[in-house]
């Protein structure tokens, strides 16, 4: 018997690498040709704690997390109780003899017989490997990848408590259903939406990053750091937000496309100073991946709560985008689609994502970067007729920009009323053209907005909406509904800002019952579009306790009323 | 040849008699010393009647938030090191406001100039104490006088070992002007505090009572020992003194960097082939 899926999920304490197992998994399942999707949850602390690293496979696309676990690796006691509910039918826990469980679920582990302590993740990853039917080579391989540069003498000791362990398992005589293999074997990449966020800014273009360290988000410029020196950019650590804010301000005014990754209690310090880059028309990409708060909150847990703080963000009125990638690969796309639309409608744009994307590696095609443009940030030009003027008026509310230093022009940009030429002024008939210049420049937004995706039936019974990253969630759901002979459809909002009822507003009104689907409690996505369009969502399936949002939550959902 | 006339005359918004006035005079002095063109250099501001300076000369301008024109000023130069980079603020902007930015920047050693205007209180918003406010001080704000100690920029400079560390007077115009142009042709960052009176709201620290106290430092000052560096920053009182207090020659942020050793990265191409060979170790 064989296994369209495998939902498997490694649990202990902070510090006994699960992490590690869960990424050489990911790896080795990934370069066997199957689809994943990981979530990771854990406690705000490097030693101890209850952490968890999910993987659900499949030889097929999958785009959803899922709650019940076939496979629980359970590092500590602990995550017995913790997950025994949660294990399905067929499922099987994986525990250390020295645990003393007692159930016939279990395959009892001799741990310290298989490695001595230190060595204890690689002893799982030899089980479960087995388990899941992956080639000891191709772990193996990942493993070697990972740690065969370090030292000699342990990347060795590695690959034999690994053969060793892999081996032991197989002479157990489990009965575990091992997934079947892979059909669509095919070379794909391992990338997590905070990794796709960089490679996307890379690939725009990006030559400056600043940052305050703040959990999700910091993944981002750690790896645009990791990248710096080949890519030729500067990533600097701010000594606060509004520091990172300004700094990021100051390289875009003199040219250099700028991202500033950061979280909402970090993005709250910032609001001024998205408020500047409205007022002297820089461009600038703000990425907020979100988590819950109030204040600090659950600083490592996942929330879509933020969309009406980025939404309303800074002082005083001026345009802006939001978009919220929904899969990995819209974290690569539209982080180039906001370094584009920052520099053509020069000012802030957003990229709301949250822990869950953040840390979900999934499966990916490789992007192909052939022909793919980056950005051109002013115009960069030595023989501009002079006198330069920053912010002379045009139909378009777009002025033409140039760069300072770069030709004998002068650019006198601020956050203070100005007139065409960027210096202060008093002047109220100025400050009245002026508004009117800036706010205009919405309309070349408008016509750059990314539709939402409408999929499944036409004119549904149901019609499942939401934005941002649970998309997946609403994707399943639907799937599942369907094979019930219902009329689903579902709608997502890759961007939530500006948004165009023209796109989606009869799709609403030709659904018989409209839900939206939200990771927040207010149903902000659902007031927003009420706002805009006023029409009512007949209604919400909400989540905030912390956790992505699944599948299995929305069927729940959708029952008990 | 530039000239003082290249950086131009503009009717200001700042009460006769205010320091502000000189200080723009030796800023324009210092830049034509320095044989910079207006083109060549981008002056950076926050919020305060010495912000208003950059408005009124020729040159690249960026005024942005109070308190945060250090870190746009850093951003920028890291953006383009080819422009000579000033930020002109005051007191409150640059050591209230503004304070964790000049700590970072002291660390930091970014090539820039910074100026402050320091005249000891708060002039836009009408007199209320500043980081700098003398014990005592008593403004509407303050009715009970300023209990808490001044803020003494110098020596935390000095402490820090911050690259250039220097005081000027508003009213010693010539002085100030060369202690600019060794601010601007120094590399790395180089402070210099600049005493100017309040002609409406500090009545304390008026224009004599500076004149009185302030004194330049002898030719023979090292400006490169640390520990005389850090006693005359401690001075203040009867007597002020005024010069190059302390500078050392730390190799600045740049100088550090891998990528801006090779040039202004406003000039940089993206290889997307590199970028390929980076997205192929995700496979």
């Amino acid at each position: 018997m064989e296994s369209k899926e495998i939902n498997l999920l490694i649990g202990g304490e902070a510090g006994q690498g699960l992490v590690t197992i869960g990424e050489l998994l990911a790896k080795s399942l990934v370069r066997s040709g199957y689809f994943i999707v990981v979530t990771q949850s854990y406690h705000s602390r490097i030693r101890g704690g209850h952490n968890t690293y999910a993987i659900r496979a499949s030889g097929k696309k999958i785009v959803a997390p899922r709650e019940a676990v076939d496979l629980l690796v359970a590092l500590n006691p602990e995550t017995v109780a913790l997950h025994k509910s949660e294990i399905s039918a067929g499922g099987l826990t994986i525990v250390d003899t020295a645990f003393k469980t007692t159930s016939d679920k279990c395959l009892q582990v001799p741990y310290l017989e298989l490695g001595e302590k230190q060595f204890s993740n690689v002893v799982a990853l030899g089980v479960v490997s087995f388990l899941l039917g992956l080639e000891l080579e191709m772990v193996g391989k990942a493993l070697d990848d990972a740690f065969g540069k370090k030292a000699p003498e342990i990347a060795e000791k590695n690959m034999q408590i690994l053969q060793e362990s892999y081996r032991w398992c197989s002479h157990q005589g489990v009965n575990f259903s091992k997934l079947a293999p892979a059909s669509d074997i095919r070379r794909r990449l391992l990338m997590n939406g905070n990794e796709a966020i960089a490679m996307g800014a890379l690939s725009a273009g990006v030559k400056f990053c600043s940052f305050y360290p703040m959990t999700p988000a910091t993944s981002i410029a750690l790896n645009l750091a990791a990248q710096a020196s080949t890519m030729g950019l500067v990533v600097e650590q701010a000594e606060d937000e509004i520091a990172a804010i300004n700094m990021a301000i100051g390289a875009s005014f003199a040219g250099a496309p700028s991202i500033v990754p950061t979280s909402g209690g970090g993005f709250a310090l910032m609001t001024e100073g998205v408020s500047l880059a409205g007022m002297s028309e820089t461009p600038l990409v703000i990425v907020v991946a979100q988590r819950p708060g109030p204040a600090t909150g659950l600083p490592t847990r996942t929330e879509q709560a933020d969309l009406e703080l980025v939404l309303h963000s800074g002082h005083g009125e001026f345009p802006r985008a939001i978009f919220s990638p929904g899969t990995v690969e819209e974290c690569f796309w539209l982080t180039r689609k906001a370094f584009e639309v920052a520099a053509k409608s020069q000012g802030p744009v957003f990229i709301l994502t949250d822990q869950f994307l953040a840390d979900s590696a999934r499966a990916i095609e490789p992007f192909d970067l052939e022909g793919l443009e980056t950005v051109r940030v002013g115009i960069v030009e030595d023989s501009a007729d002079l006198p330069y003027f920053r912010y002379p008026i045009y139909e378009s509310g777009i002025s033409p920009r140039l760069l300072p230093g770069m030709g004998k022009h002068l650019v006198v940009a601020g956050g203070d009323e100005h007139p065409i030429d960027g210096h202060l002024t008093e002047d109220l008939s100025v400050r009245k053209f002026m508004v009117e210049k800036r706010l205009r420049k919405e309309e070349e937004i408008v016509a750059e907005v990314v539709p939402p995706e409408i999929q499944g039936d036409e004119k549904p019974d149901l019609l499942l909406v939401t934005w941002g990253t649970t998309k997946g969630a609403i994707l399943e759901a639907a799937a599942k509904l369907r094979n019930d002979s219902t009329r689903v459809g579902t709608l997502h909002f890759s961007q939530v800002w500006p948004l165009v009822p023209q796109q989606f507003l009869e799709v609403l009104q030709d659904a018989g019952e409209v839900v939206c689907v939200e990771g927040n409690a207010f149903g902000q996505l659902a007031r927003l579009i009420r706002r805009e369009t006023g029409f009512n969502f007949h209604r919400r399936v909400l989540r905030y306790d912390g956790l992505p949002i699944t599948p299995e939550y929305i069927l729940r959902a959708l029952e008990r009323s | 040849m530039v000239s003082i006339e290249d950086y131009g005359q503009f009717e200001t918004a700042w009460c006769p008699g205010c320091g502000n006035h000189s200080i723009l005079e030796a800023l324009k002095r210092g830049l034509v010393d320095s044989g910079l063109e207006p083109y060549q250099i981008l002056l950076v501001s926050g919020i305060g009647q010495a912000a208003k300076t950059v408005h009124y000369l020729k040159a690249n301008v960026f005024n942005g938030l109070h308190g945060r024109a250090v870190p746009v000023a850093s951003g920028a130069k890291l953006a383009n090191q080819d422009l000579k980079v000033i930020v002109a603020s005051g007191d409150g902007c640059n050591y209230g406001e503004g304070g964790n930015h000049f700590l970072a920047a002291l660390r930091r050693n970014i090539d820039l100039t910074m100026i402050v205007h320091n005249n000891q209180v708060y002039g836009l918003t009408k007199g209320q104490a500043s980081p700098t406010t003398q014990e005592g001080f008593v403004t509407k704000a303050q009715p009970e006088g300023v209990a808490s100690l001044p803020f003494n920029p110098i020596a935390v400079a000095v402490a820090m070992q911050a690259s250039f560390v220097a005081r000027g007077f508003s009213g010693m115009i010539d002085h100030l002007a060369g202690l600019i142009k060794e601010a601007l042709a120094h590399e790395g960052f180089a402070l210099i505090d600049v005493l100017q009176p309040c002609v409406s709201f500090n009545k304390v620290n008026t224009f004599a009572w500076y004149k009185q106290r302030c004194y330049k430092l002898p030719e023979e000052y090292d400006p490169t020992d640390w520990q005389a560096a850090m006693q005359r920053a401690m001075e203040w009182g009867d007597r002020i003194p005024l010069g190059i207090i302390y500078r050392n020659q730390r190799p600045t942020f740049e100088s550090r960097h891998s990528v801006l050793k090779q040039g202004p990265l406003v000039r940089g191409k993206t290889d997307l082939k590199k970028l390929e060979k980076i997205m192929d170790k995700f496979s």
